[in-house]
């Protein structure tokens, strides 16, 4: 497989959770090798949806789906597609489900035909490059949130795929452990799709920014008009810039 | 959740969970089938000394065992009074027979044993490889993913049932005999089914994601070791001679 191809490929996709409007209205997306994308959008727009329609975790209702140049339809065809790609949920809760943390690790390398000395191998390195050495043992459940975060995102990057879908991987992580995960990701050697509602986090990681809205992709270059709201002193009590304060001078 | 403990160490966690498996089964089907109760009491003792051997927290033992006995008393009220023969005692117009008291005993102590052994050997076994050992004992595969699921999937609800109550409870919810109670409760018992299934649902998604194909693996191999062995044929020897005691009971 060379490195810069084309490896996800979406041509005109649509879906729709049963009962509502539809969530992706034909959506096309095209994602090389090498390349770091941000992906933006307002709450419900439907980013998660989209890299669990990716995953084949979602059926389109229409359009087409090629992974690494090869046409995806059916569960068996998806089964490559998650050893190749990996996704870390929106919600941490969803992706730790072994008793401890070593073995949640573990599942994936075990899964796709790792011996056990070799599974073992990989999940402790996955977790030292993630500052968590020594949480081999501790119970999954019982980490904080923040903790939970790190120990998925070990889990995917485990798999050692090429590509990662990461779904909002700062929430709950403190300013430290986000500049950690900014250094490990800036060291990753992996193409990645990130979504975070995070801008200054997403343009130090990744190398352009995409929009999603009314169901599609808003073209790179394209100019969106839009207004800024910032933290100000004195924020909470009105007045007018440019006006002068008596005791100004000039 | 009791797999926690899981990671403990004992003569027990230390068996191969192929032998444990094979002597839990065996010794529950033996329970099941004797009536003799000294049989019944012998296997209830082992039952217990094989938890405690486990090094189960007494405490813990009690409290998976209490649920177990709720419903064991709940027998307790009808079991006596449906049962034809000698009576024993009676209640208004019930009458309890000799025979009804002596089945609900049996009853009790039965669960009891079956019930310590199963849990010695949950908590001393992790999930993963009590699944990846009950393949290797030739279990069928849905067999194993019907007990993986069930499993997890309890642990789930308890999860959410959790979150729920902490919910409710931060929003200063007292429960009382009210209104406002019973519908709330209804609430939490609805949202707890709903959400349960969506969290399985996209635990399930995520084991899909990191290539899960119906096979449970273990990190750890196994191999029988002479200490199983001695383990499995002393716990046979033990088996062996209660079954010999109940059935010459019947000759
Ligand atoms: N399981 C579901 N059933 C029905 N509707 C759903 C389901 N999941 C999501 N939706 C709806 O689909 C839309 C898109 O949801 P999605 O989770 O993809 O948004 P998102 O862009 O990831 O949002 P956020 O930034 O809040 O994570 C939302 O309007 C949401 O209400
Ligand atoms: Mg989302």
């Amino acid at each position: 497989m060379d490195e810069d191809g084309l490896m996800i490929h979406l041509e005109d996709i649509c879906f729709g959770y049963p009962g509502r409007p539809s969530v992706l209205d034909k959506l096309n997306l095209s994602f090389y090798g090498g390349e770091r994308m941000g992906l933006m959008g307002s709450n419900g727009s439907g980013k998660t949806t989209l890299f669990h329609i990716i995953m084949g975790l979602l059926k389109p209702s229409f359009g087409r789906i090629e992974i690494m140049g090869r046409p995806v339809k059916e569960e068996k065809d998806f089964r490559e597609v998650r050893k190749r790609i990996g996704l870390l949920f929106q919600d941490a809760d969803d992706q730790l489900f072994s008793p401890t943390v070593l073995e949640d690790v573990a599942f994936g390398p075990l899964n796709l035909g790792k011996s056990q000395d070799e599974a073992k191998e990989i999940a402790v390195r996955a977790l030292e490059s993630l500052g968590l050495a020594g949480f081999e043992d501790r119970i999954t459940h019982k980490l904080s949130g923040g903790e939970k975060r790190l120990v998925s995102l070990a889990t995917v990057l485990a798999m050692e795929p090429d590509v990662l879908l990461l779904d909002e991987p700062t929430t709950g992580l403190d300013e430290a452990t986000e500049e950690r995960l900014v250094d490990i990701l800036k060291g990753l050697d992996v193409s990645y799709i990130l979504v975070s509602h995070d801008l200054d986090f997403l343009k130090e990681v990744t190398f352009g920014i995409t929009c999603m809205s009314n169901g599609t992709i808003v073209r790179d270059d394209e100019r969106i008009p839009h207004t800024h709201i910032h933290v100000h002193e004195h924020g909470r009590y009105a007045h007018e810039h440019g006006r002068k304060w008596p005791h100004d001078k000039g | 959740m009791i797999e926690e403990l899981s990671g403990r160490d004992s003569l027990i966690h230390r068996l191969d969970p192929r032998v444990k498996i094979v002597l839990v089964f065996l010794f529950s089907v033996l329970v099941a089938v004797s009536d003799r109760f000294l049989v019944l009491l012998s296997a209830l003792a082992l039952g217990f000394c094989i938890a405690l051997l486990a090094r189960l927290p007494v405490k813990q033992l009690v409290g998976r065992l209490v649920p177990v006995n709720l419903f064991i008393v709940f027998l307790w009220f009808f079991l006596p009074f449906t049962f034809e023969g000698e009576p024993l005692f009676s209640v208004g117009p019930l009458v309890g027979t000799h025979e009804g008291v002596l089945y609900a005993a049996r009853i009790s102590i039965k669960s009891n044993a079956i019930m310590a052994v199963m849990i010695a050997l949950v908590a001393s076994t992790s999930i993963l490889t009590l699944g990846h050992a009950m393949y290797e004992l030739r279990i069928p595969k849905k067999l194993v993913h019907l007990f993986f699921f069930t499993y997890r999937y309890i642990h789930v609800i308890h999860q959410e049932y959790v979150r729920l109550v902490s919910a409710m409870k931060v929003r200063g919810f007292r429960p009382g005999t009210n209104m406002h109670t019973y519908k709330s409760f209804a609430h939490l018992v609805g949202m707890l089914l709903v959400r349960s299934s969506d969290r399985a649902e996209r635990v399930y998604n995520a084991m899909l994601c990191r290539g899960f194909r119906g096979n449970l693996y273990s990190l750890s191999t196994f191999s029988l070791k002479s200490y199983d062995v001695i383990s499995l044929v002393f716990m046979l020897a033990m088996m062996l001679a209660l079954g010999v005691l109940e059935w010459t009971k019947m000759v």
